[in-house]
């Protein structure tokens, strides 16, 4: 028996040409810096040997090249053409990018019960940077500029009766760094919640350790003023068999910009990342999101669902998942839905998977924008039910299937509340 | 007593290329009480006819009248009909992510009924509807016709019946897809609505296997937009021998329904 195989026959083998203008096999040439890049079949792998602070200034075609470090230096001044700030209205971040974050952060007040531990500590707390590195220059700003930070500790096999409360309210608008450390240690079982009130310019680093067998959930809630921005680098490193639910809500506040990024670190683990998002005229409400599948037998499941309405309403979803060749077994899904109720809001969606190896359990990715269906709409209203109820029941039940996840009862009736007074806003 | 008038309808739809009419003038009466059987062909337009009454958007009224106890129907919103007791059980009902059946119903029924049912009975009525029906108990916990099968999807149309009591029903194509058992259930339900007295059936149909469980007084055969025929049951049963070929389609249709017209003058 004979083998031949030619290049040409090989399906998925890189082409000398693009198949049509603007577009490699990739998907859409994002910027004209990645069009250089993408020249080069390996780029990926390229520019993974300078990850850590190597710092090429190649933008990544790959997300396991992501330039991540502690130095702020390291991060290039930001033009706004980077893969991962190509959505963001950077004149909107009132310094977040340029400035010294040396104003008054959010005041931090933390509602826990006895069993578990709350610090304030300074910036060499052996602590700080367990969980951590920050991916994008905004969050090293804060990580350089930052004078003390929160640490909640929930110690081994204490399952914490009732949720850690953390509320943080917007001392004004100086631009700020804010850093909080979360451990949940070996067998603990807690739910953290983070509160953020008031007005603010803040960026924030949240290191999360989710140690061996522990089971934490995260919900990050941004009820901001209408003046606040507010950019979130939230990252979660996981251990063996440890479970991590996170839940990020962002429904006020000028421009919102949270990276969630998990990290497997050991075989057994399961994270799952829920978002809601609910933009009006002039937000921009962002969430990128990373789910780096290192080691073999890991679990992932994302849903960010959102609702846009009225002018320049923005809203950005991506969410980069990638199954490195050692992780085996993976099984993972993400999905984005948005729903676009009135004219001039925007609703951009980008789900990157990218996987290294097919000995996977399963990995898929979801994304679907779309108005609100008439088809639904008229079924409900030849049951006799008003447009305006018939909106609500659709948009409700639409964002309802992440809120039902929170679980924490207080906190679900405060959200639904929050929804309503978002449709009775605009009538919708 | 009640009174469903439909006059001279005309009725058409935008399409790319261009306005296409698709009802050419139909006229029926139906009073409470009574069961009319609509049976055409595909393509027919007795779909549309189901559709207009019930207000969907797509299609435009040319001319021609639709009154319910003399009230202007075609003035009234899609929401409006149904709360005046006009009800469609739709051929392909729609399925609605994230919204509970549960939810649903008690919010269509206190919409009709211009108050909240009373909690308990309501649960109560619900309960029993859907036993009879042979509809799950869990299926109040899923989102409405999502993830139902073809089957499911009429029955729970058939339940919205039931407890919605409207004054006319019109059934578009409710025995499509179902098989015998099926077809059995929701004949019982429909016929279970009918014997309270209160109510008039519009049956749209294109088989003649419905018409053995549900027994129609009036038939009407539709073709090409207008109704070219019209009698008692025994229509149905010679439809059920001969099909619909001996009426053409197309331009020799107006023929036809002139001679039939002569034939009955």
């Amino acid at each position: 028996m004979t083998d031949i195989t030619t290049e040409k026959a090989r399906i998925g083998a890189p082409s000398a040409q693009p198949f049509i203008n603007g577009f490699t096999e990739e998907g859409e040439s994002l910027s004209p810096l990645n069009a250089a890049a993408s020249k080069s079949p390996l780029a990926g792998e390229a520019v993974k040997r300078h990850s850590h602070g190597g710092g090429v200034g190649i933008p990544d075609s790959s997300r396991a090249g992501r330039l991540t470090s502690y130095k702020l230096a390291d991060f290039k001044p930001l033009t706004g053409m980077e893969e991962d700030w190509r959505f963001t209205p950077l004149k909107r971040l009132r310094g977040l990018h340029t400035e010294v974050l040396n104003g008054a952060a959010p005041s931090v007040s933390v509602t826990a019960p006895d069993s578990v531990t709350v610090e304030t500590v300074g910036r060499d707390d052996r602590r700080i940077g367990s969980a951590a590195i920050p991916e994008d220059r905004v969050s090293a700003n804060a990580w350089e500029n930052f004078t003390e930070a929160t640490v909640i500790t929930v110690p081994a096999e204490v399952q914490a009766d009732g949720e850690v409360s953390v509320l943080l309210t917007g001392q004004g608008t100086d631009a700020s760094a804010q850093h909080l450390v979360i451990v949940a240690e070996k067998f603990s079982k807690s739910v953290v919640v983070l509160d953020h009130q008031g007005t603010a310019v803040v960026s924030e680093n949240i290191e999360i350790l989710v140690e061996d067998g522990a089971q934490l959930t995260v919900i990050s809630l941004q009820e901001w003023n209408d003046d606040a921005v507010h950019a979130s680098s939230q990252q979660v490193k996981l251990g063996r068999d440890a479970k991590f639910k996170h839940i990020v809500v962002s429904l006020g506040g000028d421009l919102v910009r949270v990276t969630p990024s998990a990290r497997f670190t050991a075989p057994g683990a399961e994270v799952e990342l829920f978002g809601l998002y609910f933009a009006d005229a002039g937000q921009h409400l962002e969430q990128r999101l990373f789910v780096d599948h290192a080691v073999a037998n890991c679990k992932s499941n994302v849903l960010y669902k959102g609702a846009l309405q009225g002018r320049n309403a923005h809203t950005v979803w991506v969410g980069d998942v990638l199954i490195r060749k050692e992780a085996e077994g993976t099984d993972t899904y993400e999905a984005n839905r948005n729903l676009v109720l009135t004219d001039g809001a925007r609703a951009d969606s980008v789900p990157n998977l990218e996987i290294e190896t097919g000995l996977i359990a399963g990995a898929g990715h979801a994304s679907a924008t779309g108005r609100f269906d008439d088809q639904h709409l008229f079924y409900l209203m030849a049951r006799g039910i008003p447009e305006k109820v018939a909106r609500r029941l659709v948009v409700r039940g639409f964002l309802n299937e992440i809120i039902q996840q929170i679980k924490v009862p207080a906190i679900e009736e405060r959200l639904t509340a929050a929804v309503e007074r978002e449709l009775a806003a605009t009538d919708n | 007593m009640s009174t469903l008038e439909i006059k001279d309808l005309h009725v058409s739809i935008d399409t790319e290329q261009g306005t296409k009419e698709i009802l050419k003038g139909v006229s029926l009466t139906i009073r409470t009480g009574e069961t009319h059987a609509i049976m055409g062909p595909n393509g027919s337009g007795k779909s549309t006819l189901a559709s207009t009454i019930a207000g969907h958007p797509r299609y435009n009224v040319t001319s021609g009248t639709i009154t319910l106890d003399g009230e202007d129907v075609l003035a009234m919103s899609v929401d409006q009909r149904a709360r005046a007791g006009l009800f469609l059980a739709m051929q392909y009902p729609v399925e609605v992510p994230g919204v509970s059946m549960t939810n649903f119903l008690r919010t269509a029924k206190t919409a009709i009924d211009g108050e909240a049912p009373k909690l308990r009975t309501w649960t109560k009525d619900v309960k029993a509807a859907m036993a009879q029906l042979r509809i799950d108990a869990d299926f109040t916990q899923r989102n409405v016709n999502e993830g139902f099968s073809g089957g499911e999807k009429k029955r729970v149309e058939i339940l919205q019946l039931e407890l919605f009591k409207p004054k006319f029903a019109i059934l578009d194509e409710t025995d499509s897809g179902l098989d015998v058992d099926a077809l059995k259930v929701v004949s019982e339900g429909v016929n279970r609505a009918h014997a309270e007295g209160k109510m008039g059936t519009l049956l749209i149909t294109h088989y003649t296997r419905i018409l053995r469980y549900i027994k129609p007084e009036f038939v009407h055969v539709f073709v090409d937009g207008q109704v070219v025929e019209e009698g008692g049951p025994e229509l149905a049963d010679r439809l059920e021998e001969e099909g619909y070929d001996r009426y053409a389609t197309g331009a020799g249709a107006a023929t036809i329904a002139a001679a039939s017209a002569a034939a009955q003058a």
